[in-house]
């Protein structure tokens, strides 16, 4: 690993103890309910925090078969977090059944052993049409569009919309390909933190209340600057100029709003306030990836088109 | 041997199918408890019994009918020596006391764990209760029982397939009921049947 990725770990760290200290402090002067409620949902995340970052920096640290695998178990469980949630009947058991023990390990497979053509139409094309005629066979034709649709969704978000981050590994730029990966989860990461600072700090605007009722248009454009600036500040880990990585890091904080939005209105549907209970103040692991969801694809592409040999 | 056996079999289910607990009318307890709980799938016992707090586990004995758990010698290893299970024939002959294997748990101080709908129904929906749990009710007046809502057992592994599909299952502890002076045994039935459904309003599996 190249030093700069030395100095980015040490400044997560620094950063993790500083929010360590300042929580503690909180903690102390938390008086009223609703502000202690407050401070220990904060706290709650920032343990979590530290654990999530020792498992993707071990990960990445340990090398890209690891790292493969981390993601296939969060795609895994981010497909049983969406199948929790969402309704299914008898007639879809067959096609959860190839979702979860079929499509996704074949789905990581390809990404492992880098198959590029095979992996960009796998689940998109190949899934798509042979789930629903695996459906069929159950001979159930109520609410089958609807029923389809919701199996190839799942897939598509929880599987092949995140495997896109560790597929950055297979993507030859000149710069070692973890970094990329280090990159985008850092960016959409801080931009999900600085957005819940900024909006607990200065929000007043609701920008969605019926999508994302805590989300401020403070929060949004303070949270959302604010991951941008790091993401230009972090050009050494990446093949881009510092003004291509402002407008790569642009285009992953918008796609990351859009993640964000797009899987909290399902969860709005589903009458869910989380996705799961995993991990400690943040809730489910799909709480967690959802801006990953939207981002990671699109910076897959742009990386790809205009950044490999 | 046995307890490393046991303990495998928990971080199983936990891993298959989350086995998660949800205390809504309760806290966990020691002391003794007839838990009753709807029937969606072959996970629901282990279910259930990976759900609980090891030190309320220990002293749970769930209720297995003999006709299928005690079939095999596989079966009865899981069922009798895993999961402490009391196997009890579903069709008694006439003058035997079906609850009494029951009854002795109950005597000894430790709690069971019965699924008072006897066989489970295909739809997923909760069916009528069976009259064990009232004799129980009117034998043990002083001990509290608890209602319990398994959600997704029946989308894990449906009636009739092998395949399981690893959605998480979560039991839902309801607010502890006994049974009420001069209540009849169909209305109280009626009444606990009542208490599980309404803890499994609102999710999704209908």
């Amino acid at each position: 690993m190249t030093a700069t990725f030395t100095y980015v770990l040490g400044s997560i760290l620094i950063l993790l103890t500083a929010a360590t200290l300042i929580g503690t402090v909180l903690q102390y002067r938390a008086k009223d309910a609703k502000a202690i409620a407050t401070v220990e949902n904060l706290n709650a995340r920032i343990r979590s925090w530290w654990i999530m970052v020792v498992i993707f920096g071990g990960a990445v640290l340990l090398g890209s078969t690891v790292t493969t695998v981390l993601f296939a178990l969060l795609s895994f469980m981010a497909l049983r977090e969406f199948w929790t949630l969402t309704p299914s009947k008898r007639g879809d058991h067959l096609a959860l059944f190839l979702s979860f023990f079929i499509v996704l390990p074949i789905h990581y497979i390809l990404v492992g052993t880098e198959w590029y053509g095979l992996f960009s139409i796998f689940i998109p094309v190949y899934a798509f049409l042979i789930l629903p005629a695996v459906a069929t066979i159950a001979g159930d034709t109520s609410e089958f569009l609807a029923r389809s649709a919701k199996v190839q969704w799942g897939l598509m978000l929880t599987v092949y919309a995140i495997s896109h981050a560790p597929a950055l590994m297979m993507l030859d730029t000149g710069t070692p390909s973890s970094l990329l990966l280090v990159y985008l989860v850092i960016v959409v990461q801080l931009s999900d933190v600085f957005q819940y600072v900024w909006g607990k700090l200065l929000g007043k605007r609701r920008f969605s209340p019926n999508i994302s009722p805590s989300k401020a248009v403070e929060g949004l454009v303070g949270g959302g600057a604010s991951a941008v600036l790091i993401g230009t500040l972090l050009y050494p880990l990446t093949p881009f100029s510092p003004l291509q990585a402002a407008g790569v890091s642009t285009v992953i904080v918008v796609a990351g709003f859009f993640g964000g939005f797009v899987l909290s209105a399902i969860k709005r549907d589903l009458k869910a306030k989380d996705w799961g209970y995993v991990i400690e103040g943040h809730g489910g692991v799909l709480d967690r990836l959802d801006s990953i969801t939207f981002a990671a694809p699109l910076f897959f592409h742009i990386t790809r088109y205009w950044f490999t040999g | 041997m046995i307890a490393l056996v046991r303990r495998l079999l928990v971080l199983l289910v936990r891993i298959l199918v989350g086995a998660r607990s949800d205390w809504r009318g309760c806290a966990p307890d020691t002391r003794r408890r007839i838990y009753f709980a709807n029937h969606g799938s072959h996970f629901d016992t282990v279910a259930v019994m990976a759900a609980l707090p090891w030190p309320v586990r220990r002293l749970t004995h769930p209720i297995a009918a003999s006709d299928y758990w005690g079939t095999t010698s596989f079966r009865k290893f899981i069922a009798e020596k895993c999961l402490r299970a009391v196997l009890v024939d579903r069709k008694p002959r006439v003058h035997s006391d079906p609850l009494g294997p029951l009854a002795r748990v109950l005597e000894d101080g430790r709690s069971i764990l019965i699924f008072p709908e006897g066989t489970r129904s295909s739809t997923g929906e909760v069916v009528t209760f069976r009259s064990g749990l009232f004799h129980l009710a009117r034998r043990f007046p002083d001990v509290d029982l608890i209602p319990i809502y398994l959600d997704n057992l029946s989308r894990i592994l449906p009636k009739g397939s092998w395949l399981i599909v690893p959605i998480t299952c979560t039991a839902r502890f309801g607010t502890p009921m006994r049974l009420m002076p001069g209540e009849e045994k169909a209305a109280f039935l009626d009444r606990a049947r009542e208490a599980v459904v309404a803890l499994g309003n609102g999710s999704a599996s209908q």
